[in-house]
């Protein structure tokens, strides 16, 4: 073998392997992008139906959810409660469950931090915020684990049984607001007396967005290296993947679901507490906000991967940070954004089914080698 | 009024079961319809919401009843031939795509329905069947409204259809075994995609019952679950559309227990009363799903490429 075409199969092979790495890095991205624009383009088609200018549309989108640092903050105050209310979807998504009724441990995590601020006030604001933080994820945690317990022990579709608890969560908190736990003071909206100042979680310094974004990040990041990093979670994407054989391996299947189940709504209690504690000041009606819904556009969008429902959930804040300006700028109703992000959560689900199709490393291979 | 004390909370439980059940007992037997060829429709909420606005909208603006609901069952069709035609695609999960579907349906009908909050439409006629008695209460609980009735005989008319017709045949083959559907030549897609049709078009019209006979408005809140109580009601229901109509007086009655106790002065727990139909589906899921777990035997009675049982 000459010199010269050792070099060039040298060469190949390095040029080979770096393609095969940003493909690596890139493939699992693909998809997920090409949906997302796939989708903005069927809905810029419905707003030319509608009379709408398209280009308008995505810079008003862009501007009031990415433009400026004022909207940054914005942006990024919505993606808090989305990045825990996408993880309530994404947990159990990885043991193959979809539960879809984040939004009910949210408004009940939200409640019971607002019950601790009410029935134990005097704590140091620490202490205080560590119990509603308690309060709430065990809320969670019992009301999304009983679901993944309902699966396991009964066989009751998650799904149904998740969406009914919701509306459950929503009655229950209803009543509490307006009865038992009712501030007399709250007139117009009926809430829970306001929390005392101490108890209220303030801003991370520097961006102006309160600390449930930190919490949130990090979660998500902790449940990226859960399963994908742990024996756990290695056990879960098997009994995801096929549960038979997980149990003929004798993993402990029912343990897993309750467990994910269960952590996932922690995450949503979390998210219902950062509510109260740092956005509204008491608990009430407006905890049912319909994070939880957009909580599993984002999940999905994410493949339940945790890194990333980062950018999506960011993403996703964006949109519906500016449905107001869309609302009065256009003259176009609230539900748009809604249209919007259906359109989106469908032409993603729709990529599932170019998955393996469609392989991003030929795009960066060489010529002849396929 | 005549004064019947407490008499009136069953009475109005009575009118509630028959006044509230008939959007159940359309999007049930739906539901029934698809799910028996194989697959199931989570989205019927949305095709639900989008039929009562469509309904609403196409009554106002023919002024006639009938011809919104019509129109509802044409844009309920649309809605499932969607779903149907998605779900094709392999890899593609009809629970999420049904998701989707209810996220885009509520969202769409939102959207186009803006303008049709204020205008009111023409109503669906009723039959007094309770001309015989001087009771007002009882009267008004037996004002049958005619899609109610429809509806009944819709329920037996889909069980002999499933259990005797060649068509029949063909939707439980396709639901049961997908492989041996093929083996007979059956377009085991195609059956599911006119499966999922016909239940989003009998969604469509439990929608226009909503907003064209009670509660008789168009708003945004006018679906509370209904569409996805259905569907929790078919599994209860065995598949069968006959009991799907006995599940859906059911909890049409349970629906009407907290309008009933607060018309006679009870309004404490009014929440907890408006909460009673979803624990209802909630308990009767759970009491009737199988024992056993997470991995064993599907539901006896179920279809056998049903994802939700599997």
């Amino acid at each position: 073998m000459t010199l010269q075409a050792d070099l060039a199969a040298g060469l190949a092979a390095k040029q080979s392997s770096v393609a095969d790495y940003a493909g690596r890095i890139l493939q699992p991205l693909f998809l997920p992008l090409a949906a997302v624009v796939a989708g903005m383009i069927v809905f810029s088609g419905f707003l030319l139906l509608v009379g709408k200018s398209p280009i308008d549309f995505y810079m008003i989108v862009y501007k009031a959810g990415f433009g400026t640092s004022f909207s940054w903050a914005n942006t990024l105050a919505r993606a808090a409660p989305l990045l825990l209310a996408a993880l309530c979807v994404a947990l159990p998504a990885r043991l193959g469950l979809v539960v879809i009724g984040g939004e009910g441990a949210i408004v009940l995590g939200g409640v019971a931090a607002g019950t601790v601020g009410m029935m134990v006030p005097g704590l140091p604001g620490v202490l205080g915020i560590l119990a509603m933080a308690i309060a709430a994820s065990v809320t969670g945690a019992i009301w999304i684990g009983g679901i993944g317990a309902l699966r396991h022990y009964r066989g009751v579709n998650e799904t149904i049984s998740s969406l009914l608890l919701a509306y459950i969560a929503i009655a229950l908190m209803n009543h509490l607001v307006e009865g038992p736990l009712r501030d007399p003071a709250s007139l117009n909206k009926p809430s829970t007396v306001p929390l005392p100042e101490a108890y209220r979680i303030g801003e991370i310094p520097g961006i102006g967005v309160h600390w449930g974004l930190a919490v949130g990040i990090v979660a998500c990041i902790l449940c990226w290296v859960l399963i994908e990093r742990t024996t756990w979670g290695f056990a879960a994407r098997i009994v995801g993947g096929n549960i038979r054989a997980a149990q003929v391996q004798g993993l402990p299947a029912g343990l897993l679901m309750i467990g994910f189940t269960a952590l996932g709504g922690v995450f949503a209690g979390l998210a219902g507490m950062f509510e109260v504690a740092a956005v509204h000041g008491s608990a009430n009606a407006s905890l049912a906000a319909g994070y939880g819904y957009t909580g599993i556009l984002i999940a999905f969008l994410a493949r339940h991967n945790g890194l990333a429902v980062i950018p999506a959930a960011i993403l996703f804040a964006g949109f519906e940070a500016s449905s107001g300006l869309v609302q009065r700028r256009l003259g176009l109703p609230d539900a748009t954004i809604v249209v919007f992000e259906g359109m989106i959560f469908i032409a993603i689900l729709l990529s599932d089914a170019l998955q393996d199709k469609i392989d991003f490393r030929t795009l960066f291979r060489i010529r002849g080698r396929s | 009024m005549t004064d019947i004390g407490y008499w009136g909370v069953p009475l109005a439980i009575l009118g509630g079961a028959i006044r509230v059940s008939t959007p159940f007992i359309f999007v049930s037997i739906g539901e029934c319809i698809t799910e028996r060829s194989g697959r199931i429709n989570l989205g019927l909420e949305g095709t639900l919401v989008f039929g009562a606005m469509s309904g609403y909208a196409v009554a106002y603006h023919t002024d006639s009843a009938w011809a919104g609901t019509l129109a509802a069952a044409f844009a309920g069709l649309l809605f499932g031939l969607l779903h149907g035609w998605i779900c094709k695609f392999p890899k593609v999960n009809d629970i999420a795509i049904g998701i989707a579907l209810m996220i885009f349906g509520s969202g769409l009908a939102f959207f186009f329905g803006k303008p049709y909050v204020q205008p009111v439409a023409p109503d669906l006629p009723a039959i007094p069947l309770g001309f015989w008695s001087d009771i007002p209460q009882l009267q008004a609980a037996l004002n049958v409204n005619v899609l109610f009735l429809v509806g009944i005989a819709l329920a037996f008319a889909a069980s002999w259809m499933l259990k005797n017709t060649r068509i029949g045949l063909t939707i439980r083959v396709a639901g049961d075994s997908a492989d041996a559907a093929r083996a007979l030549g059956i377009d085991v897609n195609r059956v599911r995609l006119w499966s999922t049709g016909v239940g989003g078009a009998l969604a469509g019209i439990g929608g226009a019952y909503l907003s064209l006979y009670y509660p008789g408005s168009w708003n945004e809140g006018i679906s509370s679950g209904q569409g996805l109580m259905a569907v929790a009601l078919v599994i209860f229901a065995r598949w069968s559309p006959v009991n799907c109509l006995y599940a859906s007086l059911l909890f049409g009655g349970a629906g009407a227990l907290g309008p009933a106790l607060q018309s006679v002065g009870i309004s404490q727990g009014y929440y907890l009363f408006y909460a009673a139909p979803y624990v209802l589906t909630l308990g009767l899921l759970v009491a009737t799903s199988s024992a056993g777990g997470s991995a064993t035997r599907a539901i006896t009675a179920a279809p056998g490429e049903l994802s939700i049982t599997k």
